[in-house]
């Protein structure tokens, strides 16, 4: 996703300032805007899809970081589910659908079938859906587009807000 | 003779954006439905040129009176691919068609589509209801060429922002076809100078 390099570079810059400063002010709790849900995002989801290694056959790679609003600690073993119209299916089955937990980085990786273009665009759907995890986060969907129908990759930043 | 020549520019025109639209890679990941709904749109699309043609009484061999029944079933067809188009997408992807159907959806080309939508239902109800609503003929007359306008304007609009099963060419040259289609009948908006 685009939008991710900005916010990492927001992120890196205002830590940078805070290091240098030598300020440990609670405000800082406020620099980290957390990532709106996406018109569309949620469309063909399945709630609790189950976590696999792999969605199909592979040869795409899904990649993303999942973050706390505010300060922007990783939040691990954030239950993150994605899916796509593929090579191997339509968004609405079951089979293009799967679910992954975050490390202690608070990053993810999916290895799913090639992303082609559908319903006019190239582009994929992920979840983090508080009904199925216990971090304690505001459910956001995500509708990433792909810049290029050939990409064979992905990157997608969550912004999660405590409930 | 030279009567076959329109004929034949007019059944490439129609013809080749749907048989370059048959060699998408896309169709080997769609299911049936799906790649008929799109097929249904770039066929309805190809009718936007045949419409004015026949409104405006361009075609050879053919009466004003015939060209006039075949505008009627054009856009008899017409409204066909259209209805076909959107209940495909709704079967293939529910979700997506609510979000465009109630202009929510995050992809701008599915609001131009569905106002062309709307505007053909429009114009196939004018005609429908043509003996039966008391407007003079020059009122009905611009109301129907507004409506197309905004069909060809919209579709077109739908179409360019669109990736997927057309090939680019033909989608530009049939676009490009369309938009001259609409100016060729946009002056009718004004009365005839005679």
């Amino acid at each position: 996703m685009t939008t991710s390099f900005p916010r990492r570079t927001i992120l890196a810059t205002g830590t940078a300032a805070l290091l240098t400063s030598g300020l440990t002010i609670p405000t800082s709790a406020q620099t980290l805007a957390p990532t709106p849900t996406m018109r569309g995002g949620a469309n063909n989801y399945r709630p609790g899809a189950p976590i696999v290694d792999r969605i199909g056959g592979g040869g795409f790679l899904m990649t993303g970081t999942v973050l706390r609003a505010g300060d922007g600690a990783p939040i691990p073993n954030a239950r993150i589910q994605m899916w796509a119209h593929t090579t191997e299916g339509h968004e609405r089955d079951e089979r293009s659908h799967g679910a992954t937990l975050t490390d202690a980085q608070g990053r993810f990786q999916m290895d799913m079938p090639q992303i082609v273009p559908a319903f006019g665009q190239p582009h994929g759907h992920l979840a983090y859906d508080a009904e199925f995890d216990d971090n304690g986060f505001q459910t956001v969907f995500l509708r990433p587009i792909m810049s290029s129908a050939s990409d064979t990759t992905l990157d997608v930043q969550f912004v999660l807000q405590q409930t | 003779m030279r009567g076959v020549i329109p004929w034949t520019a007019l059944a490439i025109a129609v013809a080749a954006p749907i048989v370059a639209a048959g060699f998408s890679p896309l169709l080997q990941w769609r299911d049936g439905i799906y790649i008929a709904s799109g097929f249904a749109g770039i066929f309805g699309m190809t009718l936007l040129l045949v419409q004015p043609l026949l409104a405006a009484g361009d075609l050879p061999y053919l009466s004003h009176a015939r060209a006039r029944r075949l505008h009627r079933l054009t856009g008899a067809l017409l409204l066909a691919a259209v209805v076909g188009h959107v209940v495909g997408l709704w079967i293939t992807s529910p979700p997506d068609v609510i979000d465009a159907l109630t202009f929510t959806s995050p992809t701008p080309f599915s609001v131009w589509g569905v106002i062309a939508m709307w505007a053909v239902f429009a114009a196939a109800l004018m005609a429908a209801l043509r003996r039966g609503i008391a407007v003079r003929p020059m009122t009905w007359r611009r109301m129907h060429v507004s409506l197309a306008l905004t069909i060809a304007v919209g579709t077109v609009t739908h179409v360019l922002l669109i990736e997927g099963t057309m090939e680019t060419i033909t989608k530009y040259g049939l676009s490009a076809l369309v938009l001259l289609g609409a100016l060729r009948i946009a002056p009718r908006l004004r009365p005839r100078r005679r």
